[in-house]
């Protein structure tokens, strides 16, 4: 017996253990997690052509700016805004309380129009500096607009020819007010009325303030999930997955012993990993993520069970614990080597066609290959390694493997 | 133990396969797939009541917006045949406007509640997904069959992927038998089964090859071969699928409602891809074998 190896090796289950309790459930709660865990809103939008605008880059990327703009100023924590494809935006708002109200801010193309009674068009949009939602000394609530210099003289000009008339403000063509005219205004400074409350007043001015977008954009997909059902997948999912790591667990211990128990360990250690690598990849977890991680579990001791079984017949010849070891391990290498290429080549083109959520599944299960593949070659060999040269079990049984068929009577009769 | 000749009877497992096969094609022309919103484009709304609805009357308020063929599901620890707290609807792909009008008025009629999920997807997001996947799924067939060829050799490969058409068709099978819904989720499953089930082939041709390498000698049965290198390696395919199995029927039962359909299909195609790495792919190596060999003998002759 050799106390140096056994002494390495309690010290790396004591270690694995350790950290696995210690960390596995904050690390798992310090990875982000995605709208359908936490409740949130999922927003996608598509461009489409018109007559007065065509879709093209520069129009794409103005319009993801002006959606940041937009949700920044709705006030809204950690918002994802991603541009997808040749012409679709994805907007992300997690923890939203009022869904509708951004939809609704997100939605409109805000094309702010200043029409004569003729309707021609004298001023837009590009003509404003500032638009602020304020209450007036009736109570009534209005947005404020304060024009640029060269929009305030286009105002006063408006407001000089139509004096008696009507003149109207319209946005994405529908009338916001349309006012008498009573007299010129100069100075540059104008006011929407017609707000029901102070939040659709600065709804209107967040819109203004962040500009039409360059293009129709139409609202493609809508997916809210509520704040209980969000809680309520997490726990559920939690609790799968603390079952389905049991069962695997008991299942390696019962069926391979003391070689279970390091699959086990290295089992642990792969968990943690997992987790530490999603939370370095900054990903974000979403229930089929969830799913990916605990089925990964089950395949993750996969390469455990071919390099123990290739022990057992390696054992089976007649060799000794160690030599039985190596060269299972050698075997079993190459095994393990082009089946899980074949999984990775699988999750690969997931990643590369899906979307969404599919895709952070395909991250999961990628992942969960690499490092299961490392955690069993390098961790559970070493582990078994420092176990064979400690020396405490000779009972190959112990390991899980059987006695050398026949070899009783051959060492019997030497 | 006395080894049981799989491969010898593999007419047997063929024919079982195409037993849940054919009937599985023919039910997808007749009756299709139950698609989700993905596909097909739609409202859902999902609420949970403060106090226990009626389904006939959630039922009434679709009517009145002219929307008889909504579905009504009822969940929930409260759920009787016809009462509940949580109650889902979908509908056709309704108008923002329509959806709060249809929200208020079941407020009004049966009370407050709180939104559990609400989804609108527009009819054009589904075919593209589905396009994709049609794609995806090609597209990692045909890698598998390139590397597989270069480290196997190409009757592997072909008989690897033809193994996981037979899984993809089994899922594919179950699900519109059963009309379980098809979502952009049972896609990721789809996918998931063929990681899995190629990975469960690749180690026993892994062990074929070995044999061949160190076992076989020309003009030997390829079939007593195979079926060795099945048994060799039947322990590691039970253990790994129980293992699997495990955590895929733990998300089944605890996973709750919106993961339920995803570990079905999961459930189905791993039992379907340890079953057709051991009782198909194998055998049909063997057929392809023995094709090529037939073949190689008429040029002789």
């Amino acid at each position: 017996m050799r106390k140096q190896e056994l002494i390495k090796l309690l010290a790396v289950i004591a270690a694995t253990v350790g950290l696995f309790f210690a960390f596995v459930s904050p690390l798992a709660h310090s990875i982000r997690q995605g709208l359908d865990l936490q409740g949130g809103t999922h927003v996608v939008l598509e461009a489409e052509d018109t007559p007065e605008a065509t879709v093209n880059d520069d129009a794409m990327e103005r319009v993801v700016h002006i959606m940041e703009k937009r949700v920044n100023e709705l006030g809204l924590t950690e918002p994802i805004i991603q541009r997808q494809g040749a012409r679709r935006v994805i907007v992300e708002l997690p923890g939203i309380k009022d869904p509708d109200k951004a939809i609704e801010v997100i939605g409109k193309t805000a094309m702010l129009e200043f029409k004569d009674e003729a309707g021609n068009t004298v001023l837009n949009g590009t003509d404003l500096k500032d638009a602020r939602e304020q209450t007036d000394q009736q109570g009534q609530n209005l947005v404020g607009l304060e024009f640029s210099d060269e929009g305030g003289k286009k105002f006063f000009d408006l407001t000089s020819k139509n004096v008696g008339k009507r003149i109207a403000i319209l946005l994405d063509g529908e009338v916001l007010t349309a006012p008498n005219v009573k007299e010129p205004i100069a100075g540059g400074k104008a006011v929407i009325t017609g707000s029901r409350t102070l939040e659709e007043a600065h709804n209107l001015a967040i819109l203004l303030r962040s500009g039409a977008l360059p293009v129709k954009v139409n609202i493609i997909e809508t997916r809210t999930v509520g704040p209980t059902l969000g809680q309520d997948s997490k726990d559920k999912s939690e609790f799968a997955f603390a079952i389905g790591i049991g069962a695997v667990l008991l299942f390696m211990l019962l069926f391979y012993r003391l070689s279970g128990f390091i699959a086990d360990i290295s089992l642990m250690a792969y968990v943690l990993l997992l987790l530490a690598a999603l939370k370095f990849l900054d990903a974000t977890l979403t229930l089929p993520g969830v799913a990916g991680i605990i089925l990964s579990i089950g395949m993750a001791v996969d390469a455990n069970v071919l390099i123990f079984e290739h022990f057992k017949e390696e054992y089976k010849t007649g060799k000794t614990l160690r030599a039985a070891m190596n060269s299972g391990f050698k075997r079993a290498f190459t095994t393990i080597f082009d089946s899980n290429i074949t999984t990775i080549i699988a999750s690969i083109v997931l990643f590369m066609f899906g979307t969404g959520s599919i895709r952070g599944f395909a991250i999961t299960l990628g992942l969960g290959v690499v490092l299961s593949m490392i955690t069993a070659i390098s961790l559970s060999q070493y582990m078994l390694k420092l176990l064979i040269g400690a020396n405490i079990f000779r009972n190959p049984a112990v390991f899980g493997a059987s006695q050398p068929e026949k070899s009783g009577e051959v060492m019997g009769r030497a | 133990m006395r080894e049981f000749d799989i491969v010898g009877r593999r007419k047997i497992w063929y024919a079982l396969s195409l037993l849940v096969i054919v009937p599985g094609i023919i039910c997808m022309f007749v009756k299709g797939f139950n698609f989700g919103i993905d596909f097909t484009g739609g409202t859902i709304m999902e609420m949970r009541f403060e106090q226990p609805v009626n389904i006939n009357q959630v039922r009434d308020v679709m009517k009145g917006y002219n929307l008889d063929n909504s579905t009504i599901q009822l969940s929930g620890d409260t759920a009787s045949a016809v009462e509940a707290r949580d109650v889902m609807i979908r509908t056709v792909d309704l108008e923002e406007t329509e959806r709060k009008a249809i929200m208020a008025t079941l407020k009004e009629r049966l009370g407050d509640y709180s939104v559990l999920r609400e989804e609108k997807v527009g009819a054009t997001m589904g075919s593209e997904l589905l396009l994709n996947a049609l794609w995806a799924t090609l597209l990692s067939w045909v890698l598998i069959v390139i590397y597989v060829s270069i480290r196997f050799e190409f009757r592997f490969g072909l008989a690897a992927v033809l193994a996981l058409v037979h899984d993809v068709l089994v899922v594919l099978a179950v699900f519109s038998f059963l009309q379980k819904q098809v979502d952009s989720s049972f896609v990721a499953a789809l996918l998931t089964i063929v990681g899995y089930s190629i990975n469960d082939t690749i180690v026993i041709f892994d062990r074929i090859r070995e044999n061949l390498r160190l076992h076989f000698r020309r003009g030997g049965d390829v079939a007593a071969l195979a079926n060795r290198s099945i048994f060799q390696t039947l322990t590691r395919s039970i253990y790994t699928v129980c293992t699997v199995l495990f955590t895929t029927f733990a998300l089944y039962w605890f996973g709750g409602d919106t993961t339920k359909d995803f570990s079905f299909a999961l459930l189905v195609g791993f039992m379907s891809g340890c079953y057709s790495s051991i009782f198909i792919a194998s055998p049909l190596w063997v057929t392809l074998r023995r094709l090529a060999d037939a073949k190689r003998a008429r040029r002789v002759a």
